[in-house]
């Protein structure tokens, strides 16, 4: 048995797929409820949608991870089942998901043969499976040493690595979920390439992104699905991301915001010199300078993993400091504890909401009062709790920031991630800070929620606070921030005003090329 | 509309399997071990009919039953803390027998002068030794990372050397010296003994149930160490849901990172919850002195002191919820568990380890319920959801679209 993709051209295998009235029941929740899809050799196919509207599980669906509770798959007309993904490869789909499912240690070309039957009995034929990965990878354009062990890998490679093994695995039909999400935007052009390429050899392709620029850029018809059902499916050709976005949330969205010139305040933050070890022990924030003051947001852009989470943790009192200074206001404030940034009138909105903002099991007015749950009016001579009074305020933020719970007993687990971002949100304004960090304050949350989230921010600005945003969406970035900083390595490689914003640059910049030395 | 009663057999089913899991649990436990007393020859109802008799069956068994429970639900009530504090307590043993030496030790200095003074500052005493001695633990992990379950086993067999020490030694009773093989303290006077608990009935029902006061449990050995723990249990579960400082506990065990950050001491709290849960079991120990035993006595083994009550209190945390409101029924159970075992030991001869088999069985349903609840709901959950939906699309079948 030899390379499984040239036993028949893709477009054969798979010429048309198509997905009628799925319907998938979770615990007290339908989250596909009836959804028409279909895709056709050649093509793109985006699928477009918020956090929680389907994306991920009519795919999961497709590639065999969930069975769908009603409704039926056809491949080439002809129902069929797909009970795993070991069925759905053997059909010809393939489906590189967002958290790379590779073996670090291992070279490129034995993570492709991983779990493959290999060309003589069972003996692994690891030269075999190298000259095809070459052969693959000069046929699409998918750059890549065989040889190479995957750790040495940059995330791009990394997901060209998922590519070829799919390809090798004979997929016609390649499923990609949010594939940009930790890519520079040069990498996702390079990706952008591929996919066409792919698709001119016949191959189809599904497209999961929340992003409307590039889902513009890319595809030849767009999905939108909202709450577990179908908006509409369109020619990309006539769509423009207003309307996309006005189909995703259902109704008319802000997309970008008139920033108000920034009223310069005082200096809140001055960051000198300042490094910290990351998980893995190694300088992970390298001597970064900044000063950050009040009425203003400055934004720091990077690709995932260059220093930015560091930054944010070491500012907030969450990481220890390694060396260099950081003054708030103009009270040193290196290696204090939160509990002491927050006399001096620091705000945080954690990265990992779930980990470092709330208590999953408490309530959500457990959850508001964590930081001040001892302070009157919720505590009584700093002992006794006041849940009527803790109860009282929560209501009062529910209500004011639109949050959707049942009511504020609830376990906030139980709630979606932009509701548990705005209860955060409004637990650390609630401190009327002077400095807010601001780290993936609208990561996995909904574009509602987003917006809101962005309108507070901006609002706060115009209090005067000081923000400090740092985000991995370059959009979000370039929206709300007045200044950006750009990380490379552990490194402020770049400092971007606002005036001067654009993509290539600061993009360019996020990939290493704007180094001085 | 009507429902069917096929519909309604299954909604009544449902709700007794929600009611009652526990329930559901101990069936399931006492059928696995009927299987055994079967193996054994001997007839489960027969067995089971003897330990209830032994654990409820007169004034006295209850009593007995209860006598059972008392230091269990101490213990219980630490646990419980320690748990939501996300520390696994397993030395309660240890703790138990720190705060029964330094209580005892304080007893005997009282004397007579302070009169039944002695027995708050005994208390006091015991609890304070207690929890340093679980702080010690705490301490060790929160500045350290030394895992608790292993220190506390380690600090568990020390305990038992120095108490030990202590009886063979600096507290041995000048008059027992010799005399006998077990060592022990003095007798503590009486007036620092906890008195015995009896109830008052009303003319006429000692009659109705042909029992030989008027008082219940008179004559028994029952004292007022159960009203106590009850009471703290009480005062247990008001502090873990109604305080600022139950509240911090249970966030730091909850989640560290996110405590840390909200400006919560961590450490602190950790030490705080491994002492709390330690003085619980310094009460256990010194109230078994005062209002049990009237010295400390061991025979010298590890559970000689304690009747591993230290251990039995874990289960019955378990068993009751994590919730100290829940560990007070729950001891009742485990003491009448335990008594009841020795009746059916004696009346029919089935070897003491059935006993403890037995107790391991119950313990593993009771934390399996858990799981078959979380799958009950969910299986529930899924079918409303589909319900729902059937009635939605049903409602907007007449339209066109």
């Amino acid at each position: 048995m030899s390379v499984q993709a040239t036993s028949s051209s893709p477009s054969e295998r798979i010429a048309t797929l198509e997905m009628r009235g799925i319907v998938k029941r979770f615990p007290g929740v339908t989250a596909l409820k009836g959804v028409d899809f279909d895709v056709h050799a050649g093509e793109i196919h985006a699928l477009l949608g918020e956090n929680g509207a389907g994306k991920s599980t009519l795919m999961k669906i497709l590639y065999g991870l969930y069975q769908q509770s009603e409704g039926q798959v056809l491949i080439n007309g002809a129902p069929v089942h797909i009970g795993s993904p070991h069925e759905s490869t053997k059909r010809g789909i393939g489906m590189i998901h967002q958290h790379f499912m590779l073996v670090p240690s291992l070279t490129v070309a034995e993570n492709v043969a991983l779990g493959m039957p290999s060309g003589r009995g069972g003996v692994l034929d690891l030269k075999k499976i190298s000259e095809d990965i070459s052969q693959l990878s000069q046929k699409y354009n998918l750059r890549i040493y065989p040889e190479r062990p995957v750790w040495q890998l940059s995330v791009g490679e990394q997901q060209r690595v998922e590519i070829i093994r799919a390809l090798y695995r004979g997929a016609a039909l390649l499923i990609l979920d949010e594939p940009t999400a930790v890519l520079t935007p040069q990498e996702s052009d390079d990706l952008f390439i591929v996919l066409k390429q792919m698709a001119a050899e016949g191959h189809s392709i599904i497209f999961i992104s929340h992003k409307l620029h590039e889902v513009l850029a890319i595809s030849d018809r767009i999905t939108v699905l909202r709450d577990g059902a179908r908006v509409n499916t369109i020619p990309a050709a006539g769509a423009t991301r207003l309307t996309l976005a006005e189909m995703m949330v259902g109704r008319p969205v802000v997309l970008e915001y008139e920033l108000p010139p920034p009223v310069r305040g005082e200096a809140r933050l001055t960051v000198q010199g300042v490094s910290a070890l990351s998980e893995r022990g190694d300088m992970g924030l390298k001597e970064v300078s900044f000063t950050l003051y009040g009425g203003e947001i400055v934004g720091v852009a990077g690709v995932s993993g260059n220093g930015q989470h560091e930054l944010a943790e070491v500012v907030a009192g969450m990481r220890p400091l390694a060396g260099g200074t950081i003054h708030v206001g103009d009270q040193p404030a290196g290696g204090k504890s939160p509990a002491a940034l927050r006399q001096l009138g620091v705000s945080y909105i954690p990265e990992e909401r779930m980990i470092d903002g709330v208590v999953k099991n408490f309530t959500v007015a457990e959850n508001f009062v964590l930081k001040d749950q001892s302070d009157p009016p919720y505590a009584l001579g700093r002992f006794f709790l006041r849940p009527r009074k803790i109860a009282e305020a929560c209501r009062q933020i529910i209500h004011d920031y639109e949050v959707k719970t049942p009511g504020t007993d609830t376990p906030i687990k139980n709630l979606s991630g932009g509701n548990i971002q705005k209860v955060v949100l409004a637990r650390e304004l609630a401190q009327q800070p002077t400095l807010l960090i601001a780290a993936q304050p609208t990561r996995g949350v909904d574009i509602g929620a987003t917006e809101y989230i962005h309108h507070r921010l901006l609002e706060e600005r115009a209090k005067g606070t000081a923000i400090l945003l740092i985000s991995e969406d370059l959009d979000e970035v370039m929206a709300l921030s007045d200044r950006i900083i750009v990380m490379y390595e552990g490194r402020a490689v770049g400092e971007v005003l606002r005036r001067d914003y654009d993509v290539r640059t600061i993009g360019a910049m996020m990939a290493g090329a704007g180094r001085g030395d | 509309m009507s429902i069917s009663p096929a519909t309604w057999a299954r909604t009544a089913l449902n709700r007794l399997l929600d009611a009652s899991p526990l329930v559901i649990a101990l069936l399931l436990a006492f059928m696995v071990a009927s299987t055994l007393l079967l193996a054994l020859n001997v007839s489960p109802l027969e067995g089971f009919a003897s330990m209830f008799e032994g654990a409820f069956g007169n004034e006295n068994s209850t009593a007995e039953t209860f006598v059972k429970a008392t230091p269990m639900l101490f213990v219980a009530i630490g646990i419980c803390i320690a748990f939501r504090g996300g520390m696994t307590n397993v030395g309660g043993e240890g703790q138990m027998i720190m705060g029964a030496v330094a209580g005892t030790a304080v007893a005997l200095a009282a004397g007579e002068p302070l009169g039944w003074l002695g027995i708050p500052l005994a208390i006091i005493a015991g609890f304070i030794a207690g929890a340093l001695y679980g702080g010690l633990a705490g301490w060790l992990k929160a500045w350290f990372n030394v895992n608790e379950i292993l220190s506390t086993i380690m600090l568990n067999a020390i305990a038992v050397q120095f108490m030990n020490f202590m009886l063979n030694g600096p507290m041995l009773d000048p008059t027992e010296a010799g005399v006998n093989q077990i060592p022990k303290t003095a007798r503590i006077l009486e007036t620092i003994q906890l008195p015995r608990l009896s109830l008052p009935l009303p003319p006429g029902v000692a009659d109705l149930f042909s029992l030989q006061n008027a008082e219940l449990f008179a004559r028994t050995r029952l004292h007022w160490g159960l009203v106590i723990a009850v009471l703290l249990a009480v005062v247990a579960y008001f502090l873990l849901w109604r305080t600022t400082v139950g509240y911090r506990i249970r966030a730091v065990g909850e989640n560290e990172r996110a405590s840390r950050y909200a400006g919560i001491s961590v450490r602190g709290h950790m030490v705080l919850s491994m002492m709390l849960a330690g003085g619980f079991a310094g009460l256990a120990g010194i109230i078994q002195v005062l209002g049990l035993q009237y010295r400390l006595q061991t025979d010298g083994s590890a559970t000689g002191f304690t009747g591993n009550a230290g251990f039995n209190g874990i289960v019955v945390a378990l068993f009751g919820g994590l919730n100290p409101l829940g560990a007070i029924p729950a001891s009742a159970f485990f003491g009448g568990l335990l008594v009841g075992a020795q009746k059916m030991q004696r009346d029919l001869g089935v070897p003491a380890a059935l006993i403890t088999s037995i107790n391991g069985l119950i313990v593993i349903f009771a934390v399996s319920s858990e799981y078959f609840r979380v799958w009950l709901t969910r299986r529930r959950r899924l079918a409303e959801a589909e319900a729902q939906q059937k009635a939605a699309s049903a409602s907007t079948a007449g339209v066109p679209s």
